[in-house]
Order: C-alpha cells, then structure tokens, then sequence
C-alpha cells in the first residue's frame, strides 16, 4: 500500500452538503460525530470547503434549484473523490419521488459509490456506510 | 433588501465601496441550503437578502395527489427536527374536518411526544449555537446528553427522529408501565444536565461575550414584523400558542410561559433551556396523570367536504396548516405556514446595523442560528409563474409531462 492511499485511508475528510433535506438525516450526520457514536475515530473530520474533503456525504432529494450547486461543489473537489449517499430521499427520492421540483435520485446526476438506506439512518448506520467505503477504497 | 433600496440608505463610507459576501447554499456555518447576500462596509453588517429557495421540493402539491394516511409521512418529513408538531398539526385538522374527539389517553401521549420532541430541538440547538460561538465542548456535552431523549422517542415511537406517531384518530403506539418508569429516569437525568447547563449559559465568559448584546430585536419590531415562538419570547413579548389557544391537554397540564427581555441572543439561549426546563415537568405531569383507555378512534378514509385550521406551537414557534376537504380520499387543498419563514424578516432586522447598534461579520452565523432556522419547512411554496406575474397551476399530467422531459 503506498503511502498517499494509507494516508487516505486513515484520514478521510467529510463534506456535507444538503440537496433539500428535511434535516432528520443531516441531525443523525451530526450526531454520528459526536461522543455517542464518534465517528471522528475512523479519522473522519467533517471539514468545511470542498476543496479540502475526500468524501462528499449527500443528504436530502435533490431539488432543481440545487441541482447546479450540487455539480459545482462535487467539481471542486480534489480527485479522487467519493461520494457518499445518505437516506432514502437521496437515494431514490423517497417520499418525494413523483414530486415536480426533486430529481429521481442523486445518481441521476453524479456517481455514487456508498448507499446509506433508512429515513433517516441511524447513525450506527452512517459509521457502516463509512466503514464500508473505506474498505471498498482499501481494496481498489 | 432590495437592490434600490440599498443604493438609496448608502451613505459615503470610508471605504468607498460595499462589498457583497455570498453566504450559502453549501458553507460551514449552514447545515442546510440557503442563500445570504450580505452588504458590508468594512466589518459592519448594512444589508442582508435572502434566498430558500434551494429547499423547495414541491409538498403542498404532491399532498393533494396522495390520500389522508399517505400525506402523515410526508407531512412529517416536512421537516425532520419539528416532525412531531407537523404531524399533530396535520391529524388535528383532519380530526377537524371529522368533527371526532379523540380518547384521553391518546391526547396525553400526544402531548408528551410533542414535549419529548420540544426536548430534542432544544437540546440540539443549544449545541448548534454552542458550536456557531466556537465553544466546541459545550456542542458534544449537549449533543451527548441528547442522546437521552433520542433513546426514550426510540423506545416510545419506534424511531429516532421521524417518530408517526400521531395518526389520524390517536396515536399508532400505546405507552407501557415499564416505559414511563424509563422516560421518568430519563427526565430526572436531563433535569439535572440542563440546569447545568443554564449556570454555564449564565457564568461563562464566552457564552457571554458571544451572545450579549448581539442581534438585538426590539419588542416593537418583532410584533411589526410578525415573528413566532422563542425568537418572539426573547424579546419580551409573551405569545405562545399552547397558553393563547390550547390544543390536545394544554389548558390542563400546567406550564409557564418563558419570557426575558434582553432581546438578544443571551435571552433567546435562556428561554430555550428554560423551556426545556418546563418540557421536561410537562413529560412528568403526562406520566403521573395519564388514564387508562383506548388510544386510537377509527375513522372513515375520506372525511366530509369542509375546512379546517389548526395551530400547534412547534419547537421554532407558531405553525399553522389549512386543509380543504372534497369528500374524496385526497384533501383538495393543503396550507403549511412554518415558524422559520415568519421569522426570516426579524433575522434580516437583526442582521442590519442601525444607528444605535452595529452588526459584525463575525456576528453573522450566531445570529443567523438564534432563530433556530429550519429553511426545510421553509421553501415550500405553491407552484407559480412569477416571472410572467400570474398564478397558473398545472395539471398532475402536465407536471408528470414536464418532469419526464426534463429529466436526464
């Protein structure tokens, strides 16, 4: 394993970013973080500016109006780059499928490389959608 | 603020030049997408304009084309932080257009979900604001012990955070004796960390430095510019919907309204502990005078044709939703008004420096947070064509039409 990927691996740095979330999953993001569940033993560090994150977590259908947003901020960010999907809503549309302003699912727009199920996931969930990216990152 | 407007309250500044700072729709001090333009000149806040539309997802129309146990789902993720006062908002209008009472006993489940739920946004936002003032610790001290409250709603609903369980007639869950013994423990832990946290609210420096003096908004103007819930209480005026129009048992269980009359972020920290404070006694009050009893009545699919409004104080205050019924399964017309979208035009009153009080950049994400901002519930509106300023609806096949062309 070179050192740039072992780097990688234990340091993963997190943006989130909300398409339209109805904020249950965002708050269960938030409190993978904190000490119950601690999310930041892995190395994850929820970081603020794209252009310093690794793994962009997504939250929420993705609505029209923020769709564009959406592209710029996954173009900031360095390669390589992953993203993770968080919730139903992200995944599918959930609730929303069917509605005039929501995409069908933020893989109609960018690549996806982790689901993350539940409305909204627990957080134990979030750490195993993490845990499993980076063992699928581990083994590439 | 409007572009003229702004050019018109410009004065010559010693900088010569206004600087816009876009804030949003990704950026740390937001966890959710919203738009800030911000006119500053130098360090002094003088314009704010604000953008939600980012959130809009298209709910008021997608309720009219799903049935009346459908829409409770997708009510509720109207917002996931205030999801329980929406889904007592949205059953007791339906119950409304019923013409039922529901039993006892699911009024006081009702009532202690809601107060559990109050507990949790609360809690959260206190660590929201901790971490906007840079007092980290104090964030992941409250976040732990939230962790309480996230437990017992798990235990009583099923679910952490979108709990259904006001359904329409009752609630979906009755509460065992083993639960209350657990919700009573529970209450008598966050009792304590919460009067603890109300003495560091009070004695810290920082929390001090941070909050004191800092978006102030006056008794009159809050009044002028309509704001709701603990934004409003903050600023000494004593409005809350659980006193003024008592729904499900909030004329029988007593609680005090909390009000302080600093008018700044300091007394919107205090009233939102204190409030937890008489949640928690409220939760105790349920749990020793609950009755026996059914908990759920059933009622028809379809109710008759009417109207109905219904109000519930929600976390972050006011919320009102309207209903129109066709005598069909799906509901001809339905109205949300939340508390954050009353609250946007105090936050721009609170972020504009005045002759009398001066507004900084740094300032900017605390206050921003004081309101308790839910921009989720927020853009929701109808669908419209303002650009050609008129209203046209369109029709289910036209919408379905346009969705599948313009999708990639």
């Amino acid at each position: 394993m070179n050192l740039v990927k072992w780097a990688r691996l234990k340091s993963p740095w997190l943006l989130h970013f909300n398409t339209g979330a109805c904020n249950a999953c965002d708050i269960e993001v938030l409190a993978a973080l904190t000490p119950r569940y601690d999310l930041e033993r892995f190395g994850a560090l929820l970081k603020a500016s794209p252009r310093h994150a690794d793994v962009l977590v997504v939250t929420g259908p993705v609505t029209r109006q923020v769709k564009d947003r959406l592209l710029r901020v996954y173009n900031q960010m360095p390669d390589p780059k992953f993203v993770v999907a968080v919730g139903t809503c992200c995944i599918s549309g959930g609730v929303f499928n069917g509605c005039y302003n929501v995409y069908p699912g933020l893989d109609s727009i960018i690549p996806v490389d982790a689901y993350i199920f539940g409305c909204p996931p627990k957080p134990e969930a979030i750490i195993n959608g993490v845990v499993a990216l980076l063992k699928k990152l581990e083994a590439s | 603020m409007q572009e003229e407007e702004l050019q018109k309250t410009e004065k010559k500044s010693a900088y010569e030049l206004f600087f816009d700072i876009p804030v949003g729709p990704q950026h740390p001090a937001l966890k959710e997408p919203a738009f800030f333009k911000f006119r500053v000149e130098g360090e002094r806040v003088v314009g704010v304009d604000v953008d939600v539309s980012y959130n809009h997802r298209g709910i008021e129309r997608a309720l009219e084309d799903r049935n009346y146990i459908q829409n409770i789902y997708l009510i509720e993720r109207i917002c996931g932080i205030c999801n329980v006062a929406h889904t007592l908002c949205y059953a007791q209008a339906v119950e409304q257009l019923h013409g039922k009472e529901i039993p006892s006993r699911a009024n006081y489940i009702r009532l202690m979900v809601e107060e559990l739920a109050r507990i949790h946004s609360h809690t959260l936002w206190l660590g929201v604001a901790a971490h906007e003032i840079g007092f980290d610790t104090l964030f992941m001290y409250v976040w732990r012990d939230r962790e309480v409250v996230m437990d017992l709603i798990e235990m009583l609903t099923g679910n952490r955070v979108t709990t259904a369980i006001n359904t329409i007639g009752g609630v979906r869950r009755d509460v065992s004796d083993e639960a209350k013994d657990k919700v009573k423990k529970g209450m008598n832990i966050l009792e304590e960390r919460l009067k603890y946290y109300r003495k560091v609210a009070l004695n810290d420096p920082t929390v001090n430095a941070r909050c004191s003096g800092v978006g102030i908004l006056k008794p009159k103007d809050a009044i002028r510019l309509c704001a709701v819930g603990p934004t409003l209480r903050a600023s000494g005026v004593k409005n809350d919907v659980r006193r003024d129009d008592p729904y499900t048992l909030h004329d029988e269980v007593p609680f005090n309204v909390i009000t302080f009359d600093t008018m700044d972020v300091f007394a919107r920290v205090l009233v939102r502990i204190d409030e937890t404070l008489e949640s928690v006694n409220m939760v105790r009050y349920c749990l020793d005078h609950m009755p026996n009893g059914d908990v759920r009545i059933k009622l028809p699919l379809s109710p008759p044709v009417g109207e109905a409004i219904s109000r519930v104080e929600a976390p972050r205050g006011e919320l009102i939703h309207y209903a129109r019924s066709n005598g069909t399964k799906n509901p001809e017309r339905y109205k949300v008004r939340t508390p954050t979208f009353e609250n946007l035009p105090s936050v721009s009153e609170m972020l504009t420096s005045k002759s009398d009080y001066e507004v900084n950049i740094a300032d900017i994400p605390i206050t921003l947070a004081s309101i308790d901002p839910c921009f989720s519930c927020t853009a929701r509106m109808e669908f419209r064509d303002v650009s050609k300023g008129k209203t046209w609806i369109w029709s289910l096949k036209e919408l379905k039409a346009h969705c599948s062309k313009s999708r990639r």
